[in-house]
């Protein structure tokens, strides 16, 4: 089954498009070639980039990538916006405008929050929901493409947001920086298994300066901010909002194949809109109606013969390119086998990487094809 | 080993897709050569080294998993930040039981959820201990450990704990342990491998995270070029093939006279896969070219066209051994 991407970028009833898969892939490129597309059949789209290769920016023209989307010029019909993730940024300004500016810089002045918007596992993911809550919510767009982070695992973006958002809501960060607050409540389990050997490992670990600023960062941030764990679910409900389509991105590698299929197996188990499955750097082979072991047999016979370097070279060539061909669909099979009702549109390896909106384009047409025959 | 005489922890990171986990397991098998024991260590929970040798699930347990030319073995072991921070407390404070009970309640990954570096000196730590052994001379001692680290853009991060916990602990046994921990990654007894393709994006990726280790102090080992494609074509035939200037009727002739059919669709083909070809091969000469200027041994290694499997392995451990790793 092929993908009909024009049909997913031209429904105007589709808001987001979020383009997952595992790291390495050319999910980025992806991201903008399909942004590109989008804006030249007339939608008005904004492209959220988390780590795009300077390259990449500078293929959209752009020379600034600083939180704040920015429209790139040339194109035609609709318009296109591109901008990069600054996770801290984001963290900071949701702070700002949830705060009365002294507050804000006691919050902003806390190391536990410095280190938590510069360096946590899942802030990044966090962030990139609520940057993409944050675009969808102002009217400029009709059409918002989210590049996932470069996560360890394609599942992250899904989870890292209310992962984090039930920790720092959570029981045990409260407990623990507030302990004369929870000792006095009974704590159940924890007080059975004896609370002071609990806050003194953890403060052997960690020093006691830590748990404070934990405690100071829980308590000014729990009377201006809400939930966190609130806040995660509200994007994560846009996700599976009908609005919606998650287009998985991989490599025609076993390891790239495999976090495509455990991504397209949670969005099933969650009721979420998948699109298709895009499969990059596809080595195609013109059909030529010989088999591997003929072309390889009239290389030989050259070689054996001392004639034709050039000839017999060509021919290996091909019977190399064959053989990964093979290799690829074979996988590519076996996926499509354990997930029959997923599209698939195979890209051609390029032989350059991608310098212009030429190049894009051009992405984009392979895109689109239907014709693709691999 | 000539390259770097010293090293017993070899450190190998990469840009994702660059097929960083077959490089260590490759590189494991290649110093195991000659009736070396090593150490083959995981650290993201990923179970990357269990698919690549087709095993079971690592547990946190070091296990034989292959055996090397000339009697060496290769020992595997997935470090999970739980375990390492129960072995931890047990090593300092004779905790392991209060350890369990507070793992139980969701402590540990509280504490290593607030301080993301104390999960990394855990990680390292583990890496060291085994490093040790071989100073003390322990039975379970390796010859050398084979670190999967991070990709390259955490690599850093990742490894200079000293930095990372400065918040956390100024004095005390974390400090201790960091310091510890610094005193062999920032030495000669370590070398940082960085996996790239001949690509644009992957290279640019690898000179930078060449000059984050470099100005961090921490020593860099060599440059591992992954999934070259042997050129099939000399410089002459290259410009040709892209010009479209390729001699069509000698190469028709030819065809004849291999046996096959010289049809147009046949010649269409060979023309157009030299030209990509070309194409591309030059890329990764002008990227390679850009790889050498930071003065790093580099050892090229092939796509194999059949795939990764254990032969695979064995098959990059021996070009790997060829260009001279594992020479005493």
């Amino acid at each position: 089954m092929t993908l009909d991407i024009d049909a997913i970028l031209t429904n105007p009833d589709k808001h987001i498009i979020v383009c997952t898969g595992s790291g390495g892939v050319g999910k980025t490129t992806t991201a903008a070639a399909l942004g590109l597309r989008a804006a030249e059949l007339g939608r008005n789209v904004c492209v959220l980039t988390i780590d795009p290769a300077r390259r990449l920016a500078q293929a959209m023209g752009l020379t600034e990538l600083d939180n704040t989307p920015r429209a790139v010029a040339g194109i035609s019909n609709g318009s296109l916006s591109a901008m990069m993730l600054d996770m801290k940024r984001t963290f900071d300004e949701v702070v700002e405008s949830h705060s009365d500016p002294e507050r804000a810089e006691k919050i902003l002045s806390n190391p536990f929050y410095q280190a938590l918007s510069s360096s946590f596992a899942g802030t990044q993911e966090y962030m990139a929901m609520e940057k993409l809550g944050q675009l969808r919510a102002q009217s400029q767009w009709d059409l918002i493409i989210v590049d996932t982070p470069p996560s360890r695992n394609a599942l992250d973006f899904l989870d890292a947001p209310a992962r984090l958002g039930s920790f720092l809501d959570g029981r045990l960060i409260r407990i623990i920086t507030a302990p004369a607050r929870g000792a006095g409540r009974g704590i159940g389990r924890i007080a059975a298994l004896g609370f002071g050997i609990f806050t003194n490992v953890l403060s052997k670990l960690l020093g006691a300066q830590v748990l404070a600023d934990v405690g100071n960062f829980v308590a000014d941030i729990d009377t201006t901010f809400g939930g966190f764990r609130e806040r995660a679910d509200a994007t994560y409900a846009l996700l599976k909002d009908s609005g919606t389509e998650f287009i998985v991105v991989a490599a025609p590698e076993r390891d790239a194949l495999r976090e495509a299929a455990y991504f397209v197996e949670r969005l099933n188990q969650d009721s979420m809109p998948l699109g298709g499955l895009i499969l990059n750097r596809v080595q195609e082979v013109p059909e030529t109606g010989l088999t591997q072991d003929q072309v390889l047999a009239a290389a030989q016979k050259l070689t054996a013969e001392g004639e034709g370097q050039l000839t017999s070279a060509l021919l290996e060539l091909h019977a190399q390119r064959m053989e990964i061909k093979e290799r690829q669909k074979h996988l590519a099979m076996r996926f499509t086998a354990a997930h029959p009702n997923v599209s698939v549109q195979p890209i051609p390896a390029l032989a350059q990487d991608v310098h212009d909106l030429a190049g894009l384009r051009e992405i984009g047409e392979a895109l689109a094809n239907q014709g693709i025959t691999w | 080993m000539q390259n770097w005489p010293k090293a017993t922890l070899h450190v190998v990171t990469g840009k994702g897709g660059t097929g960083k986990t077959t490089i260590a397991a490759a590189l494991a098998i290649a110093l195991a050569k000659d009736g070396h024991r090593t150490m083959l260590m995981e650290v993201e929970g990923r179970q990357g080294i269990a698919q690549l040798f087709d095993t079971p699930p690592l547990p946190y347990e070091e296990r034989k998993i292959a055996v090397a030319p000339g009697g060496g073995e290769v020992w595997a072991l997935a470090v999970d930040t739980e375990d390492a921070l129960l072995d931890y407390l047990e090593m300092f404070y004779k905790l392991r039981r209060a350890g369990s009970a507070l793992s139980k309640m969701g402590a540990v990954d509280f504490a290593t959820t607030i301080a993301p570096g104390l999960r990394d000196v855990l990680l390292t730590g583990k890496a060291c201990e085994v490093v040790k052994r071989k100073e003390k001379k322990q039975e379970n001692a390796y010859d050398y450990v084979i670190l999967d680290a991070p990709p390259t853009g955490r690599i850093t991060r990742f490894l200079n704990v000293n930095g990372e916990v400065s918040g956390l602990a100024k004095v005390g046994p974390i400090k201790s342990h960091a310091d510890s921990v610094m005193s062999v990654i920032a030495s000669e007894q370590t070398a940082i491998h960085l996996v790239t393709l001949l690509e644009e994006m992957p290279v640019q990726e690898t000179l930078d995270g060449v000059t984050d280790l470099e100005v961090n102090g921490l020593p860099v080992g060599g440059i591992f070029v992954n999934m070259t494609r042997p050129p099939q074509l000399d410089a002459t035939q290259r410009s040709m093939a892209i010009a479209g200037q390729l001699p069509k009727s000698e190469i028709e002739n030819e065809i004849s006279q291999s046996g096959l059919m010289a049809t147009p669709q046949l010649i269409d083909a060979l023309l157009t896969e030299a030209s990509d070809h070309a194409e591309r091969v030059d890329l990764e000469i002008t990227e390679f070219e850009r790889l050498t200027q930071r003065g790093l041994p580099i050892f090229v290694l092939p796509l194999l066209p059949s795939g990764i499997d254990l032969g695979g392995l064995y098959e990059l451990a021996a070009l790997m051994t060829a260009s001279g790793i594992g020479e005493e």
